[in-house]
């Protein structure tokens, strides 16, 4: 629990930009981005509104679990630099608004998802957004330095969303998705976390590189990149894609092994000579959001 | 509270009222649009 102090008077309200950026408006752009790709593949097509209002849900609910997630660590936030300025630690906010905001944004996300296309799909977003909260943020990530493999979990569940919003039921491929997006975080964030390392150890986050040592860390790196390579290629090779997102999934996969290959053999310690680390980072991040383009470009250019 | 800070909360106070305005627009909007592609979907 927060004991940051506030220098924010009683009665003055926060601002409404720092409500927005309770949301974590950047993280959103891949949940969004994942969400649509999973409801453009599906094969049921929404009207273009509930579509709309599918994704907006999605959005909001993500931006829902972000507020609550910043409610809940706004002690971690105010020992890292990287986090310091947020809304909480920087006092510009008291923590029952946003404590209310979060609630609010997300009840209202999963009614609006229930009436506008499938209770299935808003039961997902429910428990994505109850996932994140209750079992990454509160119980596990302070606990284990498995954190961010639980955390990945919540990150993979738009696609699926998208999916079952259009259609009202869960497939094989959007959960070969979900599998994707899960085995993808670990190497993203434990990429990031080697070069920030020395932030999450003062904040007492029980990151990876923290407890293991970066050497383990970068053997984990590879160690999940197979699999996900695997979850890549799969939806492919079981006939559920064409030729299109197949070659796009093995290139960008062998392209993303290669990189982890260089981090494994990377013997750095300071964030300085991390330029391995950092380019498997920037990579990771393109190779999600090319891989779901290639799933839309391959579905439409097969139809 | 100084003049100031008075001014200060009456200002965001102003801000936050016209963005829930223009948002609980954009709501009415949006239910009116569902409604439609609902009642287009079942053909009613």
């Amino acid at each position: 629990m927060s004991t940051a102090t506030h220098s924010l008077p009683a009665a003055m309200p926060a601002e409404w930009r720092d409500f927005l950026a309770l949301t974590k408006p950047r993280v959103m752009t891949l949940v969004v981005f994942t969400g649509l790709c999973g409801l453009l593949v599906a094969p049921v097509q929404l009207p273009p509104v509930l579509a709309f209002t599918a994704i907006l849900c999605i959005a909001l609910g993500a931006g829902a679990a972000a507020a609550l997630n910043m409610w809940y660590e706004a002690d971690i936030d105010a020992q890292m630099k990287r986090t310091a300025s947020r809304p909480l630690p920087a006092g510009r906010m008291d923590r029952a608004s946003a404590l209310h905001f979060g609630v609010g944004l997300g009840v209202f996300s999963v009614l609006l998802m229930g009436v506008a296309t499938n209770w299935v799909a808003a039961a997902i977003l429910a428990v994505s957004i109850l996932f994140y909260v209750f079992v990454y943020t509160i119980w596990l990530k302070r606990r284990t330095p498995q954190n961010i493999v639980i955390g990945g979990a919540a990150g993979a569940f738009p696609p699926v969303i998208g999916w079952a919003a259009a259609t009202g039921d869960v497939t094989l491929l959007p959960v070969l998705l979900f599998a994707l997006i899960f085995l993808w975080t670990p190497p993203h964030f434990w990429a990031l976390s080697l070069f920030v390392r020395t932030d999450y150890a003062n904040a007492g986050v029980p990151m990876l590189p923290v407890v293991a040592g970066a050497k383990a860390t970068r053997v984990q790196i590879l160690l999940y990149t197979l699999p996900m390579a695997a979850a890549a290629v799969a939806p492919w090779a079981l006939g559920l894609t064409g030729a299109v997102y197949g070659i796009a999934a093995s290139v960008l996969s062998a392209v993303f092994a290669l990189m982890a290959l260089q981090v494994l053999l990377n013997k750095a310690t300071e964030a300085q000579a991390m330029g391995p680390e950092k380019r498997l980072f920037a990579f990771s991040i393109l190779y999600l959001f090319a891989l779901f383009g290639a799933l839309v470009a391959d579905k439409w250019i097969g139809a | 509270m100084t003049p100031q800070e008075e001014a200060e909360v009456r200002r965001r106070q102003r801000t936050r009222s016209i963005l829930m305005a223009a948002l609980l627009i954009g709501f009415a909007a949006l239910v009116y649009g569902i409604s439609i592609a609902k009642m287009g979907m079942y053909g009613g």
